[in-house]
């Protein structure tokens, strides 16, 4: 396999996102993002949309909300129990990771 | 939202993603689905809502959720198209799963498609089988051919990069191999791989994303070109776990050093150091090292969680020494 030369790009660790760039990132739209801070599902800091300020982990929970709700029509109080399942599930899995009882 | 893992592989250039197959193996899609060849479109309703709350990649850790809820997505995409139904079912029965597949010459005379082979299914994850009997669909982009101008922003991927603890300790750089899809100025889209190189910031905790801006497709026209995110994950790693920013380290100890107590030196991924083991020490204990988490800001914490390790007796003086405490030692860990 041949290996081309590495091309070093800019990155950028994310710390906080706005509502738009969390919308331009998962390829949603603003409005169902909104559905899902009112439903419990992200919680942004900040009390106005404009100002709302996600963490990088919203990514995950909101592109995992979109498959759930596109691929399995899962609705959005049925998409808040499916992700603290979930987040459950991975908290269990590193306690059996780790040994404990 | 396209490209998922697969058009990304890390390391050393193992190259996975939008590889075609040379040849293509018939596909039973009654059978993915456990369905009769006769069933009704309920029937395949069920079966396939089912099969894919089953295998659904959120849901399913297991290996290969992932594939069989694309064969599912698949199947269900045909089967619930009475159009496309009654095509495939043309092609007979008499083709086993697996078997070499060339669809027979003029084998949807008769039939027509309404609207394009794809509908709301994601049309890149089907297998050339699929595509060879309901079209070239990887033409969703190219319909921005021609004189006319056109611009619109790339899309942004998305892809997991694993990273080694150690990583995390000191930062590192990492080259990635992408197999990006580029779309040229007519409007052509084709699949480039190129290396790029990332750099990992000392101090980065498990979920955090990294963002490279425009690395995403190429914009069209005068679109900007999308952006790719990492979402960093740890590799898995023997004696070692990571909750939020603490990490958890196997100490093994001696059962002298666990009953007597005293100091052991004790390699960290930020480098050696001493730990005083408390006298009666028990398996499972934890030990507390400020600070010597995860670097991030704050640190976490470090624990060293002891396991006792008894050596074996396979030498005349260590059976001599566990024979002495089997008679002096009045110890019996069943009775309480």
């Amino acid at each position: 396999m041949t290996r081309k030369t590495a091309e070093a790009v800019p990155s950028e660790l994310i710390e906080a996102l706005t509502l738009a760039e969390l919308c331009r990132s998962c390829g949603v739209r603003a409005d169902w993002i909104i559905e899902l801070v009112e439903e419990g599902i992200l919680e942004p800091t900040g009390r106005e949309p404009s100002a709302w300020r996600f963490t990088a982990t919203s990514i995950r929970r909101t592109r995992t909300a979109w498959r759930l709700q596109h691929d399995l029509g899962v609705n959005r109080a049925g998409i808040a129990v499916a992700l603290n399942l979930m987040e459950e599930r991975e908290q269990l899995y590193i306690r059996l990771q780790r040994g404990e009882r | 939202m396209v490209a998922l893992p697969d058009q990304l592989s890390q390391g050393r250039g193992d190259s996975v993603g939008l590889l075609r197959k040379e040849h293509m193996d018939y596909k039973d899609y009654y059978k993915v689905l456990g369905v009769e060849r006769d069933a009704t479109q309920d029937d395949i309703k069920r079966a396939y809502r089912k099969l894919a709350r089953k295998y659904h990649p959120d849901v399913n850790k297991e290996a290969d959720a992932e594939s069989k809820f694309k064969d599912a997505g698949e199947a269900y995409e045909v089967l619930k198209d009475p159009e496309k139904r009654a095509a495939y079912d043309q092609l007979g029965a008499n083709w086993q799963a697996g078997q070499d597949f060339r669809p027979p010459p003029g084998w949807d005379s008769g039939f027509e498609f309404s609207g394009g082979g794809y509908t709301e299914a994601d049309q890149e994850a089907f297998s050339d089988f699929f595509e060879s009997l309901f079209g070239q669909a990887r033409s969703g982009r190219t319909r921005y051919q021609g004189s006319r101008e056109f611009h619109a922003p790339g899309q942004d991927h998305h892809a997991r990069i694993e990273i080694a603890l150690k990583d995390a300790y000191d930062g590192a750089t990492r080259q990635i191999g992408l197999h990006a899809p580029q779309v040229d100025p007519a409007g052509h889209v084709s699949v480039k791989d190129r290396t790029i190189k990332v750099t990992i910031p000392k101090g980065i905790l498990p979920g955090q994303h990294i963002r490279l801006s425009g690395q995403g497709t190429p914009g069209i026209g005068k679109g900007r070109a999308g952006d790719l995110y990492l979402e960093v994950a740890f590799k898995p790693e023997r004696g070692f776990s990571i909750d939020g920013r603490d990490v958890y380290m196997d100490l093994p100890i001696t059962p002298w050093e666990a009953a007597l107590g005293g100091k052991v030196k004790a390699p960290t991924p930020s480098g050696s150091v001493e730990l005083s083991i408390p006298r009666n020490a028990r398996s499972g204990q934890k030990l507390r090292l400020k600070g010597r988490g995860l670097p991030a800001k704050p640190a976490g914490d470090l624990y060293a969680v002891l396991q006792i390790v008894t050596p074996p007796a396979d030498t005349p003086e260590a059976r001599e020494i566990y024979e002495k405490m089997a008679r002096e030692l009045d110890f019996n860990p069943r009775s309480k």
